[in-house]
C-alpha cells in the first residue's frame, strides 16, 4: 500500500501548491484591480482616515484633514465654502467625493506616481503615506468680488460667473451661486451627513449643481460673438460691412419674423460694428442665414462647442456646449442668435471670449496651478496649453475694436472702467413667456493687452422681467471682476 | 537511545526510535511565541493596549498546550513531534483572530464575544486528545468496532434531520442543539467513517483489487464489485440532498475513494470515482439552485456583489491586506459576514497577506504529510489506512474551505481546522490528531524485546516484558 500513500502525497502537494498559486493571485497579480473597485469599502476606510494634503488658494488652505479622535483620525474641514464649495467638491465617506478632491483624488491621498520619492521616504521612516497639496489658479480677489457681485442682486439669486487668464487659460475666478456647505458632507456622523446629502440632492434651487460648467444655457446675444467671427472669417464681411437693419427680418419656410429688441437698429442697412453694438437680432439673423448653418457650426466648434469630451480643467467635470447640425429653414437664424438649439455654459462663453482676447487662440482652461509634495516643494506646475485657434489674428483684432465699440457706444457700458479699455457683450436669452429670461455678460479687458476675460451668467435672480437685461444686471459684476484682476 | 529488539531484514533502513519529545517541546515553545505573540500583537494594533483577557485566554492557552505536552510525553512517547506544535500554533493563531475579531464586533454588533467559547471549546478539545491517547493504547483495536463506528457515523449524519434537536442554520441542516449546546455531528462522523473505511477495506481490499476490464492501460474494476463505491455514493448524495451540505458531501465520497486505491492500489478506481463525482456534481447543478448559486458566486462573484457579498468582501480583504497584509488589528477583516469562522482564512490573509496565508497553507500542508508519512510508516494495513485517510481528510478539509474562499473552486461550507470558531470542528480535529499521534507512536517505538526462554524447550514460549 506504499506505492499509492506515495501518489496520494505528490496528490496532496498539487493541492496545497494550487491553492499557494490561488492565493498569489488574489493577493498580488489580482490585488491592484481588486483594490481599485468602487465597491472595495476598506480601501475607502483607509483613505478616508489618511492624513489627505490641502487645497490651496494663494497659499492658504481652503480644504484640509485635520486631527480628530474618532475612528477615522482625521476630518476634513473647508473654510470659506460659499467661494470654494463647487472647487473644492467634499470628501464625504457616504457621498464618495467630488471636483478637485475627486480629481486630484491620488495627489491629494499621496498614491500619484509624481509623489513617488516621498512615498518611499514614508515606507522606509515606517509613517502613513502622506498627502500631497494642490494650489488652485483661483485669484482670491476676483473670486470674492464675483460671489459679491452675485451676492448683491435681488432675493435668492442663482448664476454664475467664470474669469479666465486669456494667454494661458488659467481659472481665476469661478463661482456658482447658489452653492453648499461640504463640512456637511464630511461629516463623521455618517447619518447626519447622509441627511445632508438628501437634502442637497432634494433642494429645487439645486445647489450641488456648479452652474459655471456643469450645465449650459442657451447663450442668447453674447453667441453674436462667434456669429460675427464666422462672418470676418468668412471673408465676406468686414466690420464695416452693411447688414440690414430694420425692425423685422422674414424668415423662410416660415410665417414668423424675427424681431430686434432694441428699437435702435433703424430702419435701413448699419455697419456690421454697428449690429454687434445694439445687439441687432435681425442684422446677426440675416447673417446667420447668409453664412449656412455650417460654417457657424464650424465657427463655434473652433471656439470648443460640441466637444464630446472635455479633457481640460484638470478632469473637472464640464458638459458639452452644443450646436446644432441640423437647421432646416429658419433656424440657422434662430442659431445665429444664440436661440433655439446652441447652449453654452458660462465657461464656454469665457472661452470664447478668452479666445477673441488671446488674438484668436482658445487656451486650454485649467484649475490647478502646482502641485506640492508633503514637504511643499513644487512637483509639478501647470503647463498651459493651447486648445484650439478659433480666429486669425487680425479677425481676433476686429472683434475686439467691435467688443470696444459694444461699451463704448453700445448695450455694454456698464461694464465701462475708467482709463481701461474694456470690450464686452452683452446677452439676454429668451426661454419662455413664463420664464424670466437669461442675462449674459462677457468681457475681456484691458482691450489691448488682456489680463482678464470674463464670463457672467445670471438665470434667476428677484428682478422684474422687463428689467432683466445682460448689459444692467451682468455688467457690473463682470467689471469688478476684471477690476479686480487689473488692480493687481 | 539505541535500537533493540530484532535486527532488521537486509535491505530495510534500520529505523532508529527516538522518543524527540525535546524537539517537540522547543517546536511547541515557537508555537506558542506565534500564537501568543499574535494575540497580543492583534490587540495593541488595535487599540494600542495590551488585552485585559491576556491571563484568562493566552495563559489558559499555553496551560493547555503544556498538557498536552505532557499527556503525549507519558501516553505516546514515541509519537511524531511537529504535528503537536502545528496543530497548537494553528490553534493560537486562529484563537488570537478569533478574539481580535471580537474587538470589532462587540464594538458595533451583537454578535461575540467568541474567544472566550473558542478558549472553552479547545480545553474540550484539548481534553478530548487526551482521552483518545489514554483510553486508546493501540489503535489497531479500533478495527474491532468497524461497524459499530460505521452505524454510529450514520446516526450521527441523520441526526440533524430529526425533529426537535435538529437546527437548519444558514441554510445547511448539519446542526444539533441539545440545551444550550450546538453541534455539529458530521465533524465527529468523519472520523468515524475514516475508521469504518479503514476496517471495512483493509478486509475486503483482496476481492475489491480483483481486475476486471481493462481500458486504456488501467484495470477497470469488476463490475459485481461496484456496490460499496456506490453506496458511499449515495450517501454522499443524501448528504448533498437532505442536508444540503455540499463540502461534507465531497469530503466523505473523495476520501473513499482515495482509500479504495491506497487499500487495493488500483487506479481504475480512481476513474470510476472520478466519473460518479462527475454524475453526482452534474445532478447536483442541475437540481438544487443552492448549488447553482455556488457556482455563479464562484465564476462570476461581481455580477451581483450583493447576493455574493460575502465571498466578494472576502476577496476585498485579502487584495487589500497584498503581500505583507495590514499588520494583525490594523485591517477590516469583520466587514466580510462569518469572519472568525468560514472565512476566517481570510481575515488571516487580510492582516497578515500572501506571506501569512502561504505561512498557514504550509503548516496545513506539513500536517499533511507528516500524517501520510505516518501511514507509510506504520506496519499494519488498517494503521495505514487510518492514518493515511485521516491525512488525506485533513488534506481535502483545508483544500475544499481555503479554495473555496480564495475562489480556487465554488464555496462550499467547512469549517477551517483549528483556525475557525466552532467546538465541533476543534474537538474533531484535536482527536484526528490524537489517533495520528497514537499510530504514529505504534509505528515508531521499539519493537518488544524477545527473550526466548530455554533453547532446548520443546515447546517455545515468548514472554514480553
Amino acid at each position: 500500500m506504499n506505492r499509492p500513500i506515495r501518489v496520494l502525497a505528490v496528490f496532496c502537494g498539487v493541492l496545497f501548491l494550487a491553492l499557494l498559486l490561488n492565493s498569489t493571485y488574489v493577493q498580488f497579480v489580482d490585488a491592484e484591480d481588486l483594490n481599485d473597485d468602487a465597491g472595495n469599502r476598506r480601501v475607502l476606510d483607509e483613505q478616508f482616515s489618511r492624513k489627505r494634503g490641502p487645497i490651496l488658494v494663494a497659499g492658504e488652505p481652503v480644504a484640509r484633514s485635520m486631527k480628530t479622535d474618532d475612528e477615522f483620525d482625521y476630518q476634513r474641514v473647508y473654510r470659506e465654502t460659499e467661494l470654494y464649495a463647487h472647487l473644492t467638491g467634499y470628501y464625504s465617506y457616504v457621498q464618495g467625493s467630488s471636483d478637485v478632491e475627486l480629481s486630484a483624488n491620488e495627489i491629494l491621498a499621496g498614491s500619484d506616481p509624481v509623489l513617488f520619492v516621498n512615498r518611499v521616504v514614508d515606507l522606509i521612516g515606517n509613517e502613513q503615506p502622506r498627502g500631497g497639496s494642490v494650489q488652485l489658479s483661483i485669484d482670491p480677489a476676483a473670486q470674492q468680488a464675483a460671489l459679491d457681485g452675485l451676492d448683491a442682486l435681488a432675493g435668492d439669486p442663482s448664476g454664475a460667473v467664470v474669469a479666465l487668464e486669456p494667454d494661458t487659460g488659467a481659472v481665476l475666478a469661478m463661482v456658482a451661486s447658489p452653492s453648499y456647505d461640504p463640512n456637511l458632507l464630511a461629516s463623521h456622523d455618517l447619518s447626519e451627513a447622509s441627511r445632508a446629502a438628501k437634502e442637497l440632492a432634494r433642494a429645487s434651487s439645486e445647489p450641488l449643481l456648479d452652474r459655471t460648467r456643469e450645465n449650459s444655457y442657451f447663450p442668447g446675444s453674447t453667441f453674436k460673438l462667434v456669429t460675427a467671427a464666422a462672418a470676418l472669417e468668412s471673408g465676406k464681411y468686414t466690420p464695416e460691412t452693411l447688414v440690414p437693419g430694420g425692425p423685422t427680418l422674414d424668415l423662410p419656410d416660415s410665417p414668423q419674423v424675427l424681431t430686434n429688441d432694441v428699437e435702435a437698429c433703424g430702419s435701413a442697412d448699419i455697419t456690421l460694428t454697428q449690429a454687434l453694438a445694439l445687439s441687432c437680432n435681425v442684422s446677426f439673423g440675416s447673417v446667420g442665414l447668409d453664412l449656412g448653418n455650417e460654417v457657424l457650426q464650424d465657427q463655434a466648434e473652433a471656439f470648443g462647442f460640441n466637444d464630446e469630451q472635455t479633457n481640460y480643467l484638470d478632469g473637472l467635470r464640464v458638459v458639452r456646449s452644443t450646436y446644432p447640425s441640423e437647421a432646416p429653414g429658419p433656424f440657422a437664424a434662430y442659431n445665429a442668435i444664440g436661440q433655439f438649439e446652441v447652449s453654452a455654459t458660462p465657461l464656454q462663453m469665457a472661452m470664447v471670449a478668452a479666445g477673441i482676447a488671446n488674438d484668436g487662440t482658445v487656451m486650454a482652461p485649467y484649475v490647478i496651478d502646482e502641485v506640492r509634495s508633503p514637504d511643499l516643494e513644487v512637483v509639478e506646475s501647470a503647463d498651459p496649453e493651447e486648445l484650439n485657434e478659433a480666429v486669425s489674428s487680425e479677425v481676433a483684432d476686429q472683434l475686439t475694436d467691435m467688443m470696444v465699440s459694444v461699451v463704448d457706444d453700445g448695450t455694454a457700458g456698464e461694464a465701462a472702467i475708467e482709463g481701461v479699455e474694456v470690450a464686452a457683450k452683452t446677452g439676454t436669452a429668451e426661454r419662455s413667456e413664463q420664464l424670466a429670461p437669461y442675462a449674459w455678460f462677457v468681457s475681456f479687458a484691458p482691450a489691448d493687452d488682456p489680463q482678464v476675460a470674463v464670463a457672467v451668467f445670471i438665470e434667476d435672480a428677484a428682478v422684474a422681467r422687463e428689467l432683466i437685461s445682460g448689459g444692467g444686471l451682468a455688467g457690473p459684476i463682470a467689471r469688478q471682476v476684471m477690476e479686480a484682476v487689473i488692480e493687481q | 537511545m539505541s535500537a533493540t529488539g530484532t535486527p532488521a531484514p537486509a535491505g530495510v533502513p534500520q529505523l532508529v526510535p527516538r522518543r524527540r519529545r525535546g524537539t517537540e517541546l522547543v517546536l511547541l515553545v515557537a508555537a506558542l511565541v506565534v500564537g501568543v505573540g499574535a494575540f497580543v500583537t492583534a490587540e495593541l494594533g488595535y487599540s494600542g493596549e495590551i488585552p485585559d483577557n491576556l491571563v484568562s485566554v493566552a495563559g489558559g492557552f499555553v496551560a493547555l498546550a503544556v498538557i498536552a505536552h505532557v499527556a503525549v510525553r507519558l501516553l505516546a512517547p514515541y509519537a511524531d513531534p511537529v504535528l503537536l506544535p502545528l496543530v497548537v500554533m494553528l490553534n493560537g493563531l486562529g484563537l488570537a483572530m478569533i478574539n481580535r475579531i471580537d474587538l470589532d464586533l462587540v464594538a458595533s454588533t451583537d454578535d461575540g464575544p467568541f474567544a472566550g467559547q473558542q478558549v472553552l471549546w479547545t480545553m474540550i478539545g484539548v481534553s478530548g486528545f487526551v482521552i483518545v491517547l489514554a483510553l486508546l493504547r493501540d489503535h489497531r483495536r479500533l478495527q474491532a468496532f468497524t461497524y459499530t463506528l460505521g452505524l454510529a457515523a450514520i446516526v450521527l449524519l441523520l441526526l440533524p434531520l430529526l425533529p426537535v434537536i435538529g437546527r437548519e442554520i444558514n441554510g445547511a441542516r448539519i446542526w444539533i442543539r441539545v440545551g444550550p449546546l450546538g453541534f455539529q455531528p458530521g465533524e465527529v462522523a468523519k472520523i468515524f467513517l475514516v475508521v469504518f473505511f479503514a476496517g471495512y477495506l483493509v478486509v475486503k481490499r483482496d476481492a475489491l483489487a480483483l481486475a476486471g476490464r481493462r481500458f486504456a492501460g488501467i484495470d477497470l474494476p469488476r463490475g459485481r464489485d461496484l456496490g460499496p463505491i456506490l453506496v458511499a455514493w449515495l450517501v454522499s448524495l443524501g448528504v448533498l440532498v437532505f442536508q444540503r451540505d455540499l463540502g461534507s458531501s465531497l469530503l466523505f465520497f473523495g476520501l473513499f475513494v482515495v482509500l479504495l486505491y491506497v487499500a487495493t492500489e488500483r487506479v481504475g478506481w480512481i476513474v470510476v470515482g472520478g466519473l460518479l463525482f462527475a454524475a453526482g456534481s452534474w445532478f447536483g447543478y442541475l437540481t438544487f439552485a443552492h448549488v447553482q448559486e455556488r457556482v455563479t458566486g464562484w465564476l462570476d462573484p461581481f455580477s451581483d456583489t450583493d447576493a455574493y457579498y460575502q465571498i466578494v468582501q472576502g476577496l476585498y480583504g485579502l487584495a487589500f491586506g497584498g503581500m505583507v497584509g495590514t499588520g494583525l488589528g490594523q485591517g477590516d477583516p469583520s466587514l466580510t459576514p462569518f469572519s472568525y469562522s468560514d472565512f476566517i482564512v481570510t481575515s488571516l490573509g487580510e492582516e497578515l497577506g500572501l506571506a501569512g496565508l502561504m505561512a498557514i497553507i504550509l503548516c496545513y500542508g506539513l500536517i499533511v504529510e507528516r500524517g501520510l508519512r505516518i501511514a507509510l510508516l506504520c506496519r499494519d494495513a488498517f494503521g495505514k489506512l487510518l492514518a493515511a485517510g485521516l491525512a488525506v481528510s485533513f488534506a481535502l478539509q483545508v483544500f475544499v474551505v481555503v479554495g473555496g474562499v480564495t475562489r480556487l473552486i465554488p464555496l462550499t461550507g467547512l469549517t477551517t481546522p483549528f483556525l475557525s470558531y466552532g467546538g465541533s470542528s476543534l474537538v474533531a480535529n484535536w482527536a484526528i490528531v490524537a489517533l495520528l499521534l497514537r499510530i504514529s507512536h505504534g509505528t515508531r517505538r521499539p519493537a518488544p524485546q524477545v527473550t526466548p526462554l530455554q533453547a532446548d524447550d520443546a515447546t517455545q514460549v515468548v514472554r514480553l516484558p
